[in-house]
């Protein structure tokens, strides 16, 4: 049915520029599958393959099991979703939605069902006679979803379809799109430069870097263990806290004497970079136990939450707290880490080593 | 010195009133937020204090005197705009100097006071490079640089961070916090990123329709919204609004949830009212039978440092934030937890807070 599998995957275009390198993943039926990474890292190019719109130039992209290279985009069985305002604005809702089955020449009678189906699934009954103009934002977006739905089609393949939205009606699709994709149950490829759509959407995320996947794996996994420095700046905000560690008698010490628990298997006498988590270190009263000394550079009050700079041993943190914490710019306060061994890092080779 | 005062703005734009009785009281030294969505008024309020838009009604004032009608020149105000706006033929040097070097100061004290903002934006390196071999977050500390030179009454800053990619912007942010500990000037900033207004402000106005909605410390804002639409554009997720009415010691929901009423709400039985509860005053943990909404999954959000549970409560998708593990299938039935001493009531018509 719906999964999709890449072997080798390279695209080198004709100027010679190389957007992938090599890929091999393996998207489950029914997943929803998330590749991130910044512009340039070969998402989009990688999209585009498994479409038909692009020509990979080595290894093979297979589709429900079939292998697809040499098919014609339309011969895939997929649809793809770019923007999500691509309508036809001077069709109303219900013969946009209608366009790809009388495309292929579907009787009027499966066109309506198809149709009222779409319409059910997505909440557009009452819409289906406006035309995109006469809708708003967050109604297009589920209109040109029908339009990619009626097809039932074996994948979803969407690049950046929230990116014109603004940041609450964002907030809102992507939890509708994400229960939309759970009740239909097909294969969604999804493609983001958003480090919190891929999180908040993704059963997994391929991280891209430079056409080669850097990780891959559940928001979670991604999130507590960065396999890279890149991907460990990349996901979360703040970013994780990167800071110099040394290794002495087993015990593992930070910026300013900070201790932190060692996670297994660390190697001594090399130089070490740990990943802290903002929500992983605690700024409390000055002295408390446990604690080093820190001056607080900045206080963000961000109403659930607040997130402070806290200088120590010449090294600013970012420091996530509860409300009810306040400590105002330059108080002396106690810093410690209270999360658990971290991840740590070589810095010479950026990867993940305990 | 560096207070501002501005009352009763108004200003319109052939039948657009785009500023419609703007009151600001900015002291020295402050760091002022003006916050709004785009199209609420806050560019023209920046620039009607700037001396750049005519007003139709109202007064500016400057440390005490009237500079209404003061041109903008003589305001001693300036300017940062989200396009950095340099010269790309001069160097950040060169650029940084222009303001100084248009005032005829000494070659020394000019290479003097660049020196010494270059330091506070830590640019120093910069300094012989042109735009074009700049990135964008380095520009838009020259564009600041060149602002911050001058030692002005004020500064004026016109969503500033808005072009800079979000790990710029958070550093920004401290960055900007930091600056203006230093400097001790007043900064007037306007923006419609509510976690720039949060983070940097110690005072915020919330603007709507040309109107200041609410004006407070941050932390006021957000705990004590005056109405549902600072409510709604102060912290993220967005507030969840439920539609009820009062009735008896109850509060009946449009989807059929009953909650008691908190003690402090006195509000009229029948009259529509809107029931204001935010992620984090909702729970899935906590076991409160007297007081839950009973709904079904609709979308598990990880988010890393926490998960958004958003649950459908008769008709409405409500944002629950859980803790990061939180997990469960579509459909599942749930029974949300509500802190009712956190929640808030607006009157559905008007939108006003229920006060407490």
């Amino acid at each position: 049915m719906g999964e999709i599998s890449i072997e080798g995957l390279q695209k080198r275009f004709p100027d010679g520029t190389l957007a992938v390198e090599h890929l091999d993943l393996a998207i489950g039926e029914g997943e929803l599958f998330v590749m991130l990474g910044p512009s340039g890292c070969g998402k989009t190019t990688t999209l585009r393959c498994i479409a038909g719109l692009e020509r990979h130039t080595a290894g093979h992209i297979r589709i429900g099991g079939d292998l697809v290279d040499d098919l014609r985009p339309s011969e895939r069985d997929i649809a793809m979703v770019f923007q999500f305002y691509a309508l036809y604005p001077h069709m109303t809702a219900r013969e946009n939605i209608a366009f790809p089955l009388r495309a292929e020449g579907l009787r009027d009678a499966d066109v309506g069902d198809r149709v009222a189906e779409a319409a059910r699934m997505l909440r557009l009954e009452g819409l289906l006679d406006r035309r995109p103009g006469r809708l708003s934002g967050g109604e297009q977006q589920r209109v040109a979803l029908a339009r990619a739905m009626v097809r039932h089609p074996r994948a979803f393949l969407m690049d950046e379809p929230l990116t014109n939205l603004d940041a609450e009606l964002r907030a809102d699709m992507r939890a509708e799109l994400k229960h939309l994709q759970q009740r239909l149950g097909t294969t969604m490829v999804y493609v983001t430069h958003d480090q919190v759509e891929a999180m908040a959407l993704g059963h997994r995320i391929a991280i891209m870097r430079e056409g080669r996947l850097e990780q891959l794996g559940t928001p979670l996994e991604v999130y507590d263990r960065p396999a890279t420095l890149f991907c460990a700046r990349f996901i979360g905000s703040p970013p994780m806290n990167l800071v110099d560690v040394e290794l002495t008698n087993g015990a593992l010490t930070g910026p300013g004497g900070l201790a932190i628990e060692p996670p297994a298997g660390l190697v001594r006498g090399v130089r070490l970079v740990a990943g802290l988590r903002p929500e992983a270190l605690d700024v409390t009263d000055p002295g408390a136990e446990g604690t080093v000394a820190g001056r607080v550079v900045s206080e963000e009050m961000l109403g659930d939450e607040v997130i402070y700079v806290i200088e120590t041993g010449g090294t600013d943190l970012h420091v996530r707290m509860p409300p009810t914490t306040h400590y105002g710019s330059e108080a002396p306060v106690g810093i410690r880490h209270a999360g658990g061994p971290p991840p740590v890092y070589d810095p010479g080779t950026e990867q993940v080593v305990a | 010195m560096g207070s501002i005062r501005a009352e009763g703005l108004r200003k319109a734009f052939g039948d657009v009133e785009a500023l419609d009785g703007v009151s600001l009281d900015v002291p020295d030294g402050a760091f002022f937020v003006v916050l709004g969505p785009s199209g609420a008024g806050k560019t023209t309020t920046l620039r009607s204090i700037a001396g750049l838009e005519r007003l139709d009604e109202g007064t500016v004032h400057l440390d005490g005197l009237d500079a209404t009608r003061a041109a903008p020149a003589a305001r001693d105000l300036a300017m940062v705009f989200q396009s950095y706006a340099l010269y790309p033929k001069r160097t950040a040097f060169e650029n940084i100097a222009s303001p100084l070097r248009a005032r005829r100061l000494p070659r020394a004290d000019i290479a003097h006071r660049v020196r010494q903002v270059a330091e506070l934006l830590h640019i120093e390196r910069l300094m012989e490079r042109r735009p074009a071999q700049m990135s964008g977050g380095e520009q838009q500390r020259v564009a600041l640089a060149r602002a911050l030179v001058r030692e002005p009454r004020a500064f004026l800053m016109d969503e500033p961070l808005t072009n800079l990619d979000l790990k710029l912007r958070v550093e920004m942010r401290t960055e900007l916090t930091r600056i203006h500990r230093s400097l001790r000037g007043t900064f007037l900033y306007v923006t419609n990123d509510q976690v720039e207004a949060m983070s940097m402000a110690d005072q915020v106005a919330v603007l709507r329709e040309g109107r200041v909605q609410q004006t407070g410390a941050p932390r006021e804002v957000y705990e004590r919204p005056a109405n549902r639409w600072v409510a709604g554009f102060v912290g993220s997720p967005r507030i969840n609004l439920l539609s009820c009415r009062a009735d008896g010691d109850r509060l009946v929901g449009d989807g059929g949830w009953s909650l008691p009423r908190p003690s402090w709400a006195a509000v009229e039985p029948g009259r529509p009212l809107l029931l204001g509860l935010r992620a984090e005053d909702l729970s899935l943990d906590r076991r409160d039978e007297a007081s839950s909404l009973d709904g079904e999954l609709y979308a598990i959000e990880p988010l890393g440092d926490r998960t958004l549970v958003d649950v459908q409560v008769g008709g409405v998708v409500v944002k629950v934030k859980a803790r990061p593990s939180a997990g469960g299938r579509p459909g599942e039935r749930l029974a949300v937890a509500v802190d009712l001493d956190r929640a808030h009531l607006f009157d559905a018509d008007t939108g006003v807070a229920v006060p407490r």
